[in-house]
């Protein structure tokens, strides 16, 4: 799956979970600064990937931007 | 055919209330912060007063309440994970309390699906035995074990007791459609709390229990994943459809789970009454401190049917869709 797939799908769950504007979701668009999420958002964010991608995303320490989930996404996917 | 009724419903929370902004003197947080995630405005909180006081309310109330007398008590289970000790149990000190010579008393320990749990046994127990009367109790203090400076764990519990008196009928209709209940052990390190440790020397002196803790992002997952398929397998057990069932009464751990969970069952959030907001999550004690609300205020009415579902520590679920 290349990285803009990946991107694609982190957006629409973002945008469905955060209810913002899809063009605000960017890769360097800051999660919780800029998209106005909380801890329990990204929770939910991690949850949607996880079933969506089959995938286990088990600590979310570092994640800062829309650009290090999809990194996050991709190293789990090329784990597999 | 013989079966169960839920003949009465009682709750007791005690009168000390803390709200949020009392627990912003004590650590980093805000009304805002802990509202905005977890749906909690306030808690009640025991001064003096025991897991076994506050079930003693209960139990009196649902005797009142039904004009039963203690003698006439078979069973009393209390679901707790904060006993007034080790031994005796909780249930067996309101059964001395309350006068009920005739009536065999243990606690279920099974954290926030305590209740569900001790609500079957209770029920399966009186159709498979000649007893005809069974007091269940949710109680919990849980402040004894919370650390009033994590700022993660400490804004979340409170502390109350509710419970029901289930009497064996002739009926046409069970009062259980569908239960599922499943264990987690694997997982049981994501939640804690009285913990206790084995001496490495002699003699040990006694230590404190330690307090909570909670792995939030595991736990959240384990929620909004593992009762919404608790849920469901209750209802293909009880071969309904969720769209039958008139309300979910949900452990309240936290509105913002309650809400992911109500989308993942595809329900209208209408069907999930809350009352975090008032007392905070209370572990065995929130579904039936709800259900005798819903109860009171005629939100639940005769007839209709509910999915109890509990869900916590173990890791643990627990759902059982009744007829009322």
């Amino acid at each position: 799956m290349t990285k803009e797939e990946i991107f694609d799908t982190v957006k629409n769950i973002t945008v469905d979970e955060l209810d913002v504007d899809a063009d605000k979701v960017t890769m360097d668009a800051k999660i919780k600064d800029d998209l106005d999420a909380d801890s329990l958002d990204v929770f939910e964010i991690m949850n949607e990937l996880e079933d969506k991608f089959d995938i286990e995303l088990d600590a979310d320490e570092g994640i800062q931007t829309v650009g290090d989930v999809v990194d996050f996404v991709q190293k789990q996917l090329d784990e597999k | 055919m013989q079966d169960v009724k839920i003949i009465s419903t009682a709750s007791y929370n005690p009168p000390c209330v803390v709200t949020n902004d009392q627990l912003t003197t004590l650590m980093d947080t805000s009304d805002e912060w802990i509202k905005s995630r977890t749906g909690i405005s306030r808690r009640h909180i025991s001064q003096g007063e025991n897991t076994a006081d506050l079930a003693v309310k209960v139990g009196k109330q649902l005797l009142i309440n039904t004009n039963i007398s203690p003698s006439q008590v078979d069973l009393i289970i209390i679901a707790t994970m904060s006993p007034d000790a080790y031994t005796p149990s909780t249930a067996a000190i309101v059964q001395g309390r309350l006068g009920m010579a005739n009536a065999v008393a243990f606690d279920i320990s099974a954290a926030c699906t305590g209740f569900v749990y001790a609500f079957n046994t209770a029920e399966l127990l009186l159709k498979s035995t000649a007893w005809q009367t069974a007091i269940v109790i949710g109680a919990e203090v849980l402040s004894k074990l919370v650390d009033w400076h994590d700022r993660n764990t400490a804004v979340l519990f409170g502390d109350g007791a509710g419970g029901v008196l289930l009497k064996k009928v002739t009926t046409t209709v069970p009062l259980t459609l569908g239960r599922h209940w499943q264990t987690y052990g694997q997982l049981g390190d994501k939640i804690v709390a009285g913990q206790t440790k084995p001496g490495d020397h002699f003699p040990k002196e006694l230590t404190a229990l330690s307090p909570f803790t909670m792995a939030g992002r595991e736990v959240y997952r384990f929620a909004t994943h593992e009762v919404p398929a608790s849920i469901e397998q209750a209802a293909r057990v009880a071969q309904i459809n969720l769209d039958a069932v008139d309300h979910f009464i949900l452990h309240q751990a936290n509105v913002r789970i309650i809400k992911q969970i109500a989308k993942r069952l595809k329900q209208p959030l209408t069907k999930f009454p809350v009352n975090i907001t008032e007392y905070g999550n209370t572990a065995a004690a929130s579904e039936p401190i709800l259900l005798a609300e819903c109860v009171r205020k005629g939100i639940v009415k005769r007839g209709e049917i509910i999915a109890l579902s509990g869900f916590g520590g173990g890791l643990s679920t627990g759902t059982t869709i009744i007829k009322y």
